[in-house]
């Protein structure tokens, strides 16, 4: 068939200050989509390859690179802006279903910006982290209904029912489920790593647990998903949590999509599938059409894990997101996580990505209450993710009912990500997204662990400042505490829905 | 604070105006128990807290009394206060039908010059719960309680327990007192509390304690956690109307020791537990292994933010709990007479310091610890012991 692709105007204009270009021919080597190439005696871009992921102009000894919008206008149109002729001209090109890395990038709105935070002020005093006890410890997984103690004798007769393991975590910030393959052995090392230096969690994602990553198996949320990708014995046994996957809040309603081209023989080998097949997990789990399906395999995971680890399931942020998440508590679940609109992925249809789902402030709000209503919000803790960008966000979604936050964009980022948004297409020149090894090379484990953990730690120290200056010294006095949040967003619908007064009414009903 | 601070001019209401915010408040609180039983006059109580001036505004006040009513002892006594003659007769008509009447009585009362506008009519009833509710008397009691307070206009119920009453309104603490003639009531456990609210339109029935059967409350504070609190007691079926710390803390503390029937030490570490890093450092043993467990599984329990509360129950014999939030933001002393039979609590020492020779030994109880005293029980702690001090724990798994 003909070539039937179309010119379309480059997003990103390159421009090289040939007065301070030596020539040394850095960038040709270091940009990964074929932007910067040395012909004769010059240095020549294809703008309309860029990404814009900023490594040739952060690699150019000489600064000698600009990336700057692309200087060809499109004719203004607010119903048919650049982005959807865009997205036809791309379609019309290829014919196909168009993938996309991250999370949207549509402007949704943020409600985390809408909410604004109480102080403590004369009536109660503020609490100075520096010098008294703020505590951000969290437990994960079911709590009983009650304890049972009798006092006689001079003892105390404790009487146990049944065991609820609880996964602790020195922080309520988990990372979420990033396998590898999505992202480098490099970045899976460096997640790990941090998150055993901070005493949180990290999952797996569908991807199955190199052998080397055993040695971190003690924060590791091992994910069963629909695929069921390199499941062995000891990924169910000797982690701290597993997790089963029905949804992601990039892509609710669909399964993983792993390209052959990315299965070489390390991601053969840890997900257990021939080198070059596709690794697409189904939509649906083959075996899970119902509620009580899902009940049944909860009850295999902990008889499999014996009933040592919290149990958990994870699903997309949908309008019925609560009505369901009652149902997985009653099925069983020990913690529920609810992955919001905003959050990402490593490749996902676009349509799905940019369109389905709600925001992870209204989920979390909505399932928080609900459990409450039906007298169940102990038998499962509330883990949500989708779009905790920093602190802010952390703090105010535990406000709204989350025991935990889940970050991955955030974690990327701290380790060099520039949110390009191209993760679906393997080339990711920081060593992040990819598993070629010439770029996995590139992401310095060290350095990407460290700071990692720094933004692990700058979070937690903000979140002690939020809490002191709540008048608050531990975390799950705020869990679920939305009379300390206020709403200065447009519409008041959004206020009701999270539970959450407007700024300037004070504290009462 | 003196008597020129602001009360308003408007007649108060026994029951709540038709907004209601949740207010911060400061506060003044004593409390004493004779630990043989023996009754006494409320001079001693009052005496405690009208010389503590600074911690009130004129905005509230109120006693309780256990071992009040001892001929009347398996009766449930609710102690009402009514805006009009018409509340009090809607009260006793839905009284009627829910509850054998025993014996119902006016609440002397006596006329105050300087309170604000027109007192409410007090009234109290003595009733007994019907033969269905037989084995639940108390949820049933309850339940009426609430329905009372939310449904019946006009009508508020200030303290629902057996051989107790509790006598508030709105004033300063002396007003009160000669208002209800505390002086002239005698029992062996008194609780007395004085406020500072931090608005203005007071209420009778929004002064403290807070009862709700056997638990009455007096609590200094602002509970930051208030939130988190509310939504967790209101899992377990209470309904938070009044908005104030105090409801959320004797809802939080019916569930444990009425319902749950944890030991007051249980309790008191679910509420006030230890930071993690001290039960970490704890010798490996029982001790450390409960108060984890209760940390985990009383998580949203867990009070936050100032808060000095003395809380008197008399699930069997009548008991004194008093204790502070885990940073001690709030003053609570305690001392004991010179006989050793007699345990004060209060905000400052200068309200044990004023009864003179009868209070000897003073002392400052630990943050999140409890004292606990009770009639014939003695003084079990006085809130300076380790946690579980004392006591073996056992785990007996099934």
């Amino acid at each position: 068939m003909a070539d039937i692709y179309h010119e379309i105007p480059p997003r990103f204009q390159v421009e090289i200050d040939r007065e301070k270009c030596r020539l040394c021919e850095r960038c040709t080597v270091n940009c990964t989509y074929d932007v910067h190439s040395f012909q004769g005696e010059r240095i020549v871009t294809r703008s309309e390859n860029c990404v814009a992921c900023q490594r040739c102009a952060t690699m150019c000894p000489q600064g000698a690179i600009s990336i700057l919008p692309g200087k060809i206008s499109f004719a203004p149109h607010y119903t048919y802006s650049e982005r959807i002729r865009r997205i036809i001209y791309e379609q019309a090109s290829t014919g196909g279903v168009m993938l996309a890395g991250s999370g949207t990038d549509l402007p949704y709105r943020v409600i985390f910006d809408d909410l604004l935070l109480d102080a403590a002020q004369v009536t109660n005093p503020s609490i100075d982290p520096l010098r008294e006890t703020v505590e951000t410890v969290t437990y994960l997984g079911r709590k009983p209904d009650r304890m049972f103690v009798t006092e006689g004798d001079g003892k105390l007769t404790v009487s146990r029912g049944a065991d609820y393991p609880n996964v602790q975590l020195s922080t309520p910030i988990v990372v979420g489920h990033m396998s590898l393959g999505s992202i480098s052995y490099n970045a899976c090392v460096a997640i790990l790593r941090a998150a055993k230096e901070v005493g949180t969690m990290v999952g797996t994602g569908e991807g199955g647990l190199h052998p080397d990553f055993y040695e971190y198996a003690d924060v590791i949320n091992s994910e069963v998903a629909s695929g069921r990708f390199g499941i062995e014995p000891r990924y169910l046994k000797e982690i701290a949590a597993l997790e089963i996957k029905i949804g992601q809040g990039a892509k609710p309603g669909h399964g993983g999509h792993l390209p052959g081209e990315k299965v070489d023989a390390l991601i053969s080998e840890t997900r257990m599938i021939p080198k070059g097949t596709d690794a697409l997990s189904p939509y649906p789990h083959h075996d899970i059409y119902s509620i009580e399906d899902l009940a049944q395999l909860i009850g295999a995971l902990k008889e499999a894990s014996r009933y040592r680890v919290p149990v958990g399931v994870k699903i997309a942020a949908v309008h019925n997101s609560a009505p369901i998440a009652s149902g997985i508590a009653r099925a069983g679940a020990d913690f529920i996580t609810l992955d919001g609109l905003r959050g990402g992925t490593g490749a996902a249809p676009r349509i799905i990505r940019d369109h389905a789902g709600i925001p992870v402030e209204l989920a979390v709000a909505a399932v928080d209450r609900r459990l409450r209503e039906e007298g169940i919000r102990h038998l499962v803790s509330i883990v949500a993710g989708g779009s905790i960008r920093y602190a802010a966000d952390l703090v105010k979604v535990l406000a709204l009912g989350a025991d935990a936050a889940m970050v991955g964009q955030s974690v990327l980022i701290a380790m060099g990500c520039r949110a390009c948004q191209m993760c679906h297409l393997g080339n990711c020149s920081w060593g992040i997204a990819t598993q070629r090894p010439d770029l996995t090379r590139r992401l310095d484990v060290d350095i990407a662990a460290q700071r990692l953990a720094n933004v692990f730690h700058a979070w937690t120290e903000e979140l002690r400042e939020i809490l002191g200056a709540l008048g608050i010294d531990s975390v799950e006095s705020l869990v679920g505490n939305r009379d300390r949040l206020r709403y200065v967003g447009p519409n008041p619908k959004v206020a009701e829905v999270l539970g959450v007064k407007h700024a300037g009414e004070p504290w009462s009903d | 604070m003196n008597g020129l601070s602001y009360r308003g001019t408007w007649d108060k209401p026994a029951t709540p105006p038709g907004r209601l915010e949740r207010i911060g408040e400061a506060c003044g609180i004593a409390a004493l128990v004779n630990l043989d039983g023996r009754p006494e006059s409320g001079a001693r109580i009052g005496k405690m807290i009208r010389t503590m001036v600074d911690r009130e505004n004129g905005l509230g006040a109120g006693y309780a009394a256990y071992g009040l009513f001892p001929e009347r002892a398996d009766l449930y006594c609710l102690q009402m206060l009514f805006d009009d003659r018409g509340a009090l007769e809607r009260a006793r008509e839905f009284l009627g039908k829910k509850f054998r009447l025993d014996a119902d009585e006016e609440i002397a009362t006596y006329p105050v010059a300087t309170l604000l506008g027109k007192p409410p009519i007090c009234w109290r009833f003595f009733v007994a719960p019907p033969k269905e509710a037989e084995g639940q008397e108390d949820d049933y009691v309850m339940a009426q309680v609430f329905r009372l307070n939310a449904e019946l206009a006009g009508a508020f119920v200030m303290s629902s327990g057996k051989d107790m009453a509790v006598f508030k309104g709105n004033g300063w603490s002396h007003e009160i007192f000669d208002f209800y003639g505390i002086g002239d009531y005698e029992a062996p456990l008194w609780l007395a509390h004085s406020r500072f609210p931090t608005n203005s339109p007071g209420w009778w029935g929004g002064a403290h304690p807070f009862n709700i059967l056997g638990l009455s409350i007096i609590h200094n504070g602002e509970i930051t956690s208030y939130g988190t609190n509310r939504r967790f007691v209101e899992m377990w079926g209470y309904r938070c109307t009044l908005l104030t710390d105090s409801e959320v803390i004797a809802y939080s503390l019916d569930l444990l020791l009425r319902q749950q029937r944890l030991p007051e030490l249980v309790a008191c570490a679910a509420l006030a537990p230890p930071y993690h890093f001290l039960i970490d450092e704890m010798e490996n043993g029982g001790a450390r292994e409960l108060l984890r467990e209760i940390r985990v599984n009383y998580r949203p329990a867990m009070l936050n933010g100032p808060f000095s509360v003395a809380v008197a129950t008399n699930y069997e014999a009548p008991t004194l709990l008093g204790m502070t939030d885990r940073k001690k933001l709030r003053p609570l002393v305690a001392a004991t007479s010179a006989d050793g039979n007699t345990v004060f609590l209060s905000s400052e020492e200068c309200a044990i310091a004023i009864l003179g020779e009868d209070a000897t030994e003073a002392w400052a109880p630990h943050a999140g610890k409890p004292v606990i005293a009770g009639v014939g029980r003695g003084l079990v702690r006085r809130g300076t012991e380790d946690y579980f001090e004392g006591l073996e724990i056992e785990f007996a798994n099934p």
